[in-house]
């Protein structure tokens, strides 16, 4: 049986575990009709061209993983941002771990999308933002939908900021031999508040993992939204992350993508400017390796006047691996005075390394500034020459040039301990040490 | 945006001109982009030999008979017909129209006053008057320094001047059939090596029926004496029009090839499926502009011609292709003049400017495929789009793991005038090689008010400085056309251009 057939079947098997009469079970229902009608995308999709997900469709995964599993702090430590204290939402092959987690309802809410979706006290924000962004036409996503149940839930309400980021974390143990996760993330930041949240997804074995995980953003008016996400999985682990984010007015919304490895990530980032004034900004660093493949789907669409938006992917393709770029901007026709800009540069140091870009932009209104720019190119022999002179090693003058090329996507990270961790792998992943602290 | 040229009456006095056209208030230009009709809308009335409308086997064959084509020819377009019966059109462009009936096209006509000429006395005079109308009478392509006419008139070629001058350089120009019966070595060994008959939908079609067209060969070290010309007209009423060009450059030799177009007006939308090969063997340059302005259907979108034209061009070792055109015509327009960089060192070029306007829609661009190490490529695309058009850019750049020390450079900017109207670009680039040097940039902006501040500073009215921002935008494409071609260009540009000032 092949991986669609096998988990339309098994939506039966899964609503006799859910309440098949809450209303969201309609959604649910409406979702795995659109997956079965559509199934997994094809490389004639235009939007999968470069991306095959032949392979893992041959996959025998385990949909629903038969036991608990428990993971002790010491073993899974390094895999948080220790240095400091963070909200924590944990999950070990898709179930909730309390004993990692630290949740809070004190003001604010974070804490369990299965919690959200069965407590009658978060229906009225449930009605209201649940798959409200999320695609209803996408099949995966529409995938995910079916089978929602579990992930994060966040809401912080009018003026509040959490005093701490929040970290969500998805592990896979490896007990099963193949495992298929499905989170749903449900992220809601009203007026004037703030949030910082960090997402990572880790196999802890080298068994198989596919994650086809969806989060729903909500930036209201003046929200202020950073999104880290770090990809440095397994070279079993396949992530396919689509992630919907909605802007009001003045709301400003970063989402930074760290990919560093996993078999086959894909990342859909779909950014939807429903206000004026926004500033929406997309940045990437991508160090692969090995036969990974990383493939970057951004949408911008711009639907009011007088917004902004910034996408900076850096990438770095070495041995087999493949990357792929696509960046697409919408500008509507009322969406005057809009200023969208992206940037996509690679770098290839191998001679099997392949990069496929394809920067797009659709634009209805007049006045607008819009502009990419794309780059393949390798490292500059004479800068190179210059460190080798002053007796730098040619190992350690490339790791250097490759940061300095990746650096300015770092820049605009907020949390300064995620910006060490994420110099401190991006070091090891050029293997060289720096001689500064980074 | 680029900056504007100041010295821009210099450059030429093409560029001159436009800017004492273009001296009108904004609402004049739109009044009269509106009411303009389409200036080369007429009909020459010369009894035409036409073939029943309808696609089969049979017509395929007739069509081949009536051009006495040798048996080998005949059975090639059958296989393409064979080819062509099991393919779907393609769909993934940006464009939206009604898709043509193809049982319900004639796919031959000619005139019937067949005969070849040797002067321009013995051509039909109706036929002398349509080109007069047209502006570019054959008497006045004879004046104009250097330029052989090769005129196609619903497909078939009537008159072909300075043939005889072309001769002595051992230069073959002629209508692809002649060249069918004169020099099939030649056709036979080039014709679909570079597009194959079965390579897209409308490639294969052009294939199995194409009607006449021109042939071109230069010999070894030749450098072709003149600029070679040829304009397409679609004449007859529900005809489409198969032209198949194919030109092939000989070691060291070096052709600039021109093309031209205009059609008459017509309410039923006309379909084109032109097939274009470029052979640049090693060392040897071809230019190939073009000038494109059929009917762009009225200003509801009505009519308007249907352009799917297959481009591509094949450089050896050291060759050269350079691309450029100007496209302001047809309803629809897709159409991806590419480079197979085959050869080392070898070099692609694509200038274009296509501009669109009512409901024109357009989606062109072109390929660039490295296969050669050292190869280089340069795209420059400006896309104009105004009214309620659709202007996208599509263009794919792609080096194979061979291709070492390729080198690409691509700019597309867009200028949209109007907010009815959208621009889109679509660039595919596939590197495999990691010594390659790929730089893209793509803008798409109005003309900036801090730039007609600028000129208005300087004592530049906006009309003016709006020409002039104008101008300097599409600068850089049509310098590179040839000068003997320029005079057309602009007359053929004008309707369009002006009316992109809004």
């Amino acid at each position: 049986m092949d991986l669609k057939d096998k988990l339309v079947s098994s939506f039966m098997a899964f609503e006799n575990n859910v309440d098949v009469d809450h209303p969201i079970h309609d959604i649910r229902s409406e979702a795995i009709k659109n997956f079965e009608v559509k199934g997994f995308p094809s490389k004639k999709e235009e939007a999968w061209k470069y991306t095959s997900l032949n392979s893992l469709q041959k996959v025998d995964f385990s949909i629903f993983p038969k036991e608990e599993n428990a993971l002790e702090y010491h073993q899974v430590k390094k895999y948080f941002l220790h240095e400091i204290d963070t909200y924590k939402i944990v999950f070990i092959d898709g179930i909730y771990s309390s004993y990692l987690s630290e949740t809070t309802h004190d003001g604010v809410d974070i804490c369990l999308m299965s919690a959200a979706l069965t407590k009658p006290m978060y229906k009225p924000v449930i009605d209201v933002y649940f798959n409200k962004v999320a695609s209803k036409e996408e099949s995966l996503t529409t995938l995910n939908t079916a089978f929602s149940r579990e992930g994060a839930y966040i809401y912080i309400p009018k003026n509040k900021a959490p005093k701490k980021p929040v970290e969500i974390i998805h592990f896979a143990t490896g007990n099963e031999a193949t495992l298929m996760l499905q989170p749903r993330n449900l992220i809601i930041v009203e007026e004037n508040a703030e949030l910082q949240v960090i997402e990572r997804h880790q196999s802890l074995t080298a068994n198989e993992v596919l994650t086809n995980c969806v989060t729903e953003i909500f930036a209201a008016r003046n929200a202020i939204i950073d999104y880290y996400k770090v990809q440095n999985d397994s070279s079993k682990a396949s992530l396919i992350d689509n992630t919907y984010i909605s802007q009001k007015d003045n709301s400003v919304v970063k989402v930074h993508t760290f990919s560093f490895g996993g078999k086959l990530t894909r990342n859909n980032l779909n950014f939807f400017q429903n206000g004026e004034h926004i500033d929406s900004t997309l940045k990437g660093v991508t160090i692969l390796g090995e036969k990974q493949h990383v493939d970057h789907h951004t949408l911008v669409h711009h639907r009011q006047p007088n917004s902004e938006s910034h996408q900076d992917y850096k990438g770095i393709y070495g041995e087999k691996s493949t990357g792929v770029f696509n960046g697409k901007i919408i500008v509507d026709k009322v969406a005057q005075k809009t200023n969208a800009f992206q940037q996509n540069n690679n770098v290839l140091i191998s001679d099997k390394a392949t990069i496929n870009t394809k920067p797009q932009l659709e634009i209805f209104a007049d006045d607008v500034k819009c502009s990419h720019g794309c780059t393949i190119g390798q490292l500059d022999e004479e800068a190179m020459f210059y460190l080798q002179s002053r007796g730098i090693p040619r190992k350690e003058a490339t790791g250097l040039l490759m940061y300095a090329f990746a650096n300015n996507v770092l820049e605009s990270v907020r949390i300064p301990e995620l910006k060490k961790r994420i110099n401190k792998l991006i070091a090891t992943k050029l293997g060289v040490r720096l001689g500064f602290d980074l | 945006m680029h900056s504007v040229p100041v010295d821009v009456e210099k450059v030429s006095p093409y560029n001159g001109k436009i800017i004492i056209d273009m001296a009108y208030t904004e609402e004049e230009l739109k009044k009269e982009l509106e009411t303009k009709e389409y200036e080369y809308g007429f009909y020459t009335d010369i009894e035409s030999d036409t073939f029943p409308k309808g696609l089969n086997e049979e017509i395929v064959i007739a069509i081949s008979k009536k051009k006495e084509e040798p048996e080998w020819m005949t059975l090639w377009r059958l296989a393409a017909f064979k080819g062509w019966k099991e393919m779907v059109e393609p769909e993934w462009a940006n464009i939206h129209y009604k898709k043509p009936n193809f049982q319900d096209i004639s796919y031959y006509s000619a005139p019937n006053s067949k005969p070849k000429y040797d002067s321009l006395d013995e051509v039909d005079p109706e036929l002398l008057d349509t080109f007069k109308r047209l502006g570019i009478s054959i008497d006045e392509q004879k004046k104009l320094a250097g330029v052989a006419v090769d005129i196609v008139m619903d497909s078939v070629s009537v008159a072909t001047t300075f043939k005889k001058t072309l001769a002595e350089k051992g230069i073959i120009f002629c209508s692809i059939s002649e060249a069918i019966r004169e020099h099939p070595e030649l056709v036979k060994k080039y014709i679909g090596s570079v597009v194959p008959p079965k390579d897209n939908f409308y490639a294969a079609l052009n294939s199995a029926v194409f009607s006449d067209g021109s042939f071109c060969y230069i010999p070894k070290g030749v450098r072709c004496p003149m600029e070679l010309s040829t304009y397409f007209r679609i004449n007859q009423a529900g005809t489409g029009q198969f032209e198949r060009t194919l030109v092939i450059a000989d070691e060291g030799s070096y052709v600039s090839y021109l093309e031209g177009c205009t059609a008459p007006s017509r309410d039923e939308n006309q379909l084109h499926a032109a097939v274009v090969e470029l052979i640049a063997l090693d060392n040897s340059e071809i230019k190939y502009s073009t000038v494109q302005n059929w009917f762009p259907g009225d200003k509801e979108g009505k009519g308007g011609v249907f352009n799917f034209v297959t481009k591509r061009g094949l450089c050896e070792k050291g060759a050269k292709i350079s691309w450029t055109q100007v496209e302001t015509g047809s309803a629809i327009t897709w159409k991806y003049p590419s480079c197979i960089l085959k050869g080392d060192n070898s070099i692609g070029e694509f200038y274009s400017i296509a501009v669109t306007n009512n409901y024109q829609q357009a989606d062109t661009g072109t390929k660039m495929v490295h296969i050669g190490k050292n190869t280089k490529s340069t795209i420059i695309s400006k896309g104009i789009s105004a009214g309620k058009s659709q202007n996208s850019y599509r263009g794919l750049v792609q080096v194979n793991s061979r291709a070492n020390n390729a080198r690409n450079f691509s700019q597309c900017d867009s200028l949209l005038m109007g907010n009815e109207c959208g621009a889109h670009t679509f660039p595919y680039i596939e590197v495999k090689n990691k010594t390659a040097h790929i730089e893209h940039e793509a803008t798409t902006s109005k003309i900036g008010e801090d730039q007609i501040f600028y000129c208005n500073q300087r004592g530049i009215d906006t009309e003016k400085a709006i020409a002039l921002i104008v101008n300097g935008f599409s600068k850089e494409v049509l310098n590179k056309l040839p000068m003997e071609f320029a005079v057309e260009a602009q007359k053929l540009l004008e309707i369009s251009l002006e009316g992109s000032v809004g």
